[in-house]
């Protein structure tokens, strides 16, 4: 193998595999270690600069994070991320003298973004500094888009939601809310320097069965209800319901139709439990509120009478695999009859944007998504941007962050006349020792066996009468460190000096996970194999030094390295060494510009 | 020396032998020795030649003197019987474990100053007596602990850290245990784990006294240009004759050696020893052809490694003294009380 060039900035990156599984790239490790050091409004403001919405996040992100953690391949349960995340923001003092200063003086150009959701609130936040007048147009009376529509109190306080919108709008955004775009047409008319449409995927799935338009009064498309529960239009639902689907929406769904009145609440999904899109943790929520998820059953009919619903027959399938993918096929069992008295529809959403005329030179592709540039998330029409759901289907939060942080880059660049592409900054990384003295290491090198912290919740009943009473009351300060300790310092690499090495195989001996090796160079695929611990995990990359003077390389396998330092501690002459990486993500405002 | 404290966990495919352990379990705790030393290198080695051997750690007694190399013991087979002795002593008290039960398996770690100078009598006595053990000097040709004074391994014209050079003849080990009667002799590299660990495997399952010298450079002492022993010297300068590897009956090759002549000695309790020979004329059998070689060798300053001599029948100390087949804890009254009738005839006899 050619020798590993740890200049490219990927190389450490990916070493970081939270940080790397992040889209917005958070510095994980880093705002993990200023927890433990209590450090929290350091904690928040890292994150806040690279995800935008600390508190919200961490509470309702999807966490890409955590099952990438290098602690699910050493020990098997992740770092609780997403949980320490909200410790930051939850004990954060006050942030004002960190927040980015506004000119006064602008820079003379306009920029409109369309919907007020995290897409666009995050664009703004990223253009705003650099002295563009901003101006948001939403069609709800205030700010959050999906995240206060969609998202129910009872996961994310209106507190927190509020709080970290108002911190945008509050830098100087120019509000038009309470004004539905009817016509793109217009807007451009208005002659703005640039658009960021960041509108989300605002249209439910339906399903056309047999039935269907009888009894249209008793089936409620599941994001449009939850957003009438949240803005007060809508305070019970009564007797029996089913909710369709097995993503995060009907997790919602069920959860607030058990909060408000709903006598029984059963999740009927299509597919298999394993598949369901949901995540994880929400599908335990759900459960443990003693709502049953039915698998396997694709629904066939509405059952009415005399013009009322009085409930659904689903076919009952089983899945089979086949060339690695499953397949749904009857399982032979006869149909099943769910009685109900309300659906709530969650089978997925659509972007939808009949408000933009397909003649003013944005195109749409056959999904009905508009064609973008996937770098610069530029429009066939080069001022319209976009970004969140509204870019490539529905996606999260923590998505919407890093397609604005993309597209600002793109505006900024468009308006200051450069190429979006050619002058793009770049990736980097810095490499800095973290050795303080002998046995001293300026990162918390130790490694902690415990298992991973269970989150405190509020009593169940307490929980199921009020839809605004938050579930997960948080990690407190002390949990919040424990769980801290078990962060394996990712980003704390490795950084191997081939002419310091003197051979005498104390790295290899000390390191507790078999990670490293010194023997004859070969082809990657042999050389997995002939390792102290063989590297069958192909995602991890391999560390392979130049020759050393005995011919032989020095080959570590990054999988399940726990960045312990003792093959540091152990070199008799300094080859070893822990050196913090840290990743430049390209971001208005931040490093590059 | 090292603070942070290993970790147990472990990499999760780490295999477990035959007696459901991992290589793991045969470690000791974190070594105190100086960063880079050789000797963690050789208790490394020890770990993985024991696991591999699916060996039970607590049928081990580890004995060892005074010195760096002496507290490596602590550094491997935690769950094991162990001795840290009194200077140059370790033969003495290992005799004593080893003919009181013949069941251990005796590994004494020993150091050239500890075999070679204060324990020179205790080291020929002992393998003169072929005690069934595994005796291993972790020699660097310097008194590492005492500030790096030459030993009696040092070779003659080597030259201390500050350019001094070491005026008198060394004492060659492996020469001497030819000489008075190990049955098992080889030397070996700390840097080379490919050789040591298989012949660290034959040295355990040797019966009779095994004499392995290993070349451990010592980092903070003994590893200059001008040295002798250290990494690149002795890469440098070593000469490998035969590799060994222990094979048990179910088991084949394990080691990766280049292919050369492949020579299998049939051990008494029926496995076997199999031997790698890299130069076709070494008799790996011929006591005094090895004593000449290895001198000869040592006069134009290379340094021959590998099994050296074995002799896989000769008889051990428990043999030669025709001692009870059982461990002595395990006699009970009926086996030591020959019983009043055996006593009025002994005591007849002398009428």
């Amino acid at each position: 193998m050619q020798p590993t060039d740890i200049q490219d900035p990927n190389y450490f990156h990916k070493v970081v595999d939270c940080q790397w599984a992040c889209p917005a790239h958070t510095p994980v490790p880093e705002y993990i270690r200023l927890i433990a050091q209590e450090r929290y409004t350091e904690a928040y403001m890292l994150n806040w600069d690279s995800n935008v919405f600390p508190g919200i996040l961490g509470r309702t992100c999807d966490r890409p994070c955590e099952p990438a953690c290098r602690r699910v391949r050493t020990e098997e349960k992740p770092v609780a991320i997403c949980r320490l995340k909200r410790v930051a923001a939850d004990n954060k003092g006050d942030i004002s003298a960190f927040m980015p200063r506004v000119p006064q003086q602008k820079n003379g150009k306009r920029v409109a973004l369309i919907g007020a959701g995290p897409a666009s609130l995050a664009v703004a936040r990223d253009l705003l500094p650099l002295g563009y007048e901003v101006h948001l147009f939403e069609k709800d009376p205030s700010g959050g888009g999906m995240m206060r529509s969609q998202i129910p109190a009872f996961r994310l306080p209106i507190e927190v939601l509020e709080e970290e919108v108002d911190q945008i709008l509050d830098m100087g955004v120019v509000c038009h809310f309470g004004q539905e775009i009817t016509s793109m047409k217009a807007m451009l008319d208005q002659e703005f320097d640039a658009y960021f449409v960041g509108t989300g995927a605002p249209r439910g799935r339906d399903l056309e069965l047999p039935g269907r338009a009888e009894v249209d009064e008793y089936i409620h498309i599941g994001i449009d209800w939850l957003s009438s529960v949240a803005f007060g239009h809508t305070d019970s639902i009564e007797g029996k319901v089913i909710v369709m689907g097995g993503g995060n929406t009907a997790m919602d769904c069920c959860r607030t139709s058990l909060r408000l009145g709903a006598e029984s609440v059963t999740v009927v999904v299509r597919s298999a439990f394993e598949v369901m899109k949901a995540s994880e943790w929400e599908k335990e929520d759900a459960m443990r509120e003693g709502i049953p998820i039915i698998n396997n059953r694709p629904p066939k009919e509405f059952v009415h009478e005399n013009g009322k619903l009085k409930g659904v027959v689903f076919e009952c399938v089983k899945p089979v695999e086949e060339d690695g993918r499953l397949k749904y096929v009857p399982s032979g069992e006869p149909d099943v009859f769910i009685e109900c008295d309300h659906i709530l529809m969650a089978i997925g959403q659509d972007n939808h944007c009949p408000w933009i005329e397909r003649d003013i030179g944005l195109e749409f592709d056959k999904w009905d998504c508009p064609v973008l540039d996937e770098v610069t998330l530029q429009s066939t029409n080069p001022k319209v941007f976009f970004g969140g759901d509204s870019a490539f289907g529905p996606e999260n939060i923590i998505w919407a962050s890093a397609h604005a942080h993309q597209a600002a880059i793109s505006i900024h660049l468009m308006l200051s006349d450069k190429d979006l592409k050619k002058d793009r900054p770049p990736e980097g990384v810095n490499l800095l020792s973290t050795k303080m003295g002998v046995h001293e290491w300026a990162y918390d090198a130790e490694h902690d066996p415990s298992a991973r912290h269970l989150v405190p919740l509020v009593e169940k009943e307490s929980a199921l009468s009020n839809v605004k009473v938050e579930v997960e009351l948080g990690f407190d300060r002390a949990l919040g460190e424990a769980e801290a300790q078990r962060c394996l310092n990712c980003d704390v690499q490795t950084v191997f000096t081939e002419n310091l090495c003197i051979e005498c195989d104390a790295c290899v001996d000390i390191c507790p996970m078999d990670c490293i090796t010194f023997t004859e160079n070969a082809e990657e695929d042999s050389l997995r194999q002939r390792l102290t611990a063989p590297a069958d995990n192909g995602e991890q990359a391999l560390y392979v030094s130049t020759d050393l003077p005995t011919g032989r390389v020095m080959v570590k396998d990054e999988d399940v390295c726990l960045h312990c330092g003792l093959c540091a501690e152990r070199c008799p002459t300094n080859a070893w060494d822990m050196q913090r990486s840290v990743v430049h993500v390209p971001q208005l405002g931040s490093f590059a510009e | 020396m090292t603070f942070v404290a290993k970790p147990r966990v472990h990499h999760p495919k780490l295999p477990l032998n035959e007696i459901g352990l991992t290589r793991r379990d045969y470690e000791g705790s974190v070594s105190t020795l100086c960063a880079g030393c050789g000797h963690d290198s050789v208790s490394a080695a020890i770990v993985q030649a024991c696991a591999e051997l699916s060996l039970p750690p607590h049928r081990f007694a580890k004995v060892s003197g005074i010195g760096c190399s002496s507290k490596t013991p602590s550094y491997f087979l935690n769950k094991s019987h162990g001795i840290n002795t009194v200077h140059g002593r370790m033969p003495s008290v290992i005799t004593g474990a080893n003919l009181a039960n013949r069941d251990l398996y005796c590994v004494g770690v020993s150091g050239d100053g500890d075999s070679a100078s204060i324990g020179m009598g205790q080291f020929a006595h002992i393998v003169r007596r072929r005690i069934d053990m595994l005796y291993i000097v972790d020699n660097n040709g310097t008194y590492g602990l005492t500030k790096g004074q030459f030993s009696a391994t040092n070779d003659k014209g080597s030259t201390s850290k500050k350019g001094v050079p070491n005026l008198y003849e060394p004492i060659d080990l492996v020469s001497m245990a030819l000489q008075i009667g190990a049955s098992f002799v080889a030397r070996s590299f700390s840097g080379d784990k490919r050789q040591l660990v298989p012949l660290l495997k034959a040295g355990l399952k040797h019966r009779g006294m095994a004499f392995i010298d290993v070349i451990s450079p010592c980092v903070a002492f003994n590893n200059h240009q001008g040295s002798t022993k250290s990494y690149d010297h002795t890469r440098q300068h070593t000469e490998n004759v035969v590799n060994a590897d222990y094979i048990e009956e179910h088991d084949e090759i394990t080691a990766d050696y280049e292919p050369g002549t492949v020579e299998d000695v049939a051990m008494p309790d029926g496995s076997k020893l199999r031997l790698y020979k890299l130069d076709e004329n070494y008799d790996v059998h011929d006591r005094v052809g090895a004593l000449n070689y290895v001198q000869r060798r040592q006069e134009e300053g290379e340094v021959v490694t590998g099994l050296l001599y074995v002799d896989p029948d000769a008889s051990d100390c428990h043999e030669i003294l025709d001692t009870v087949h059982r461990p002595l804890n395990e006699l009970q009254e009926v086996d030591l009380c020959p019983g009043n009738d055996m006593l009025q005839t002994i005591n007849a006899s002398f009428r």
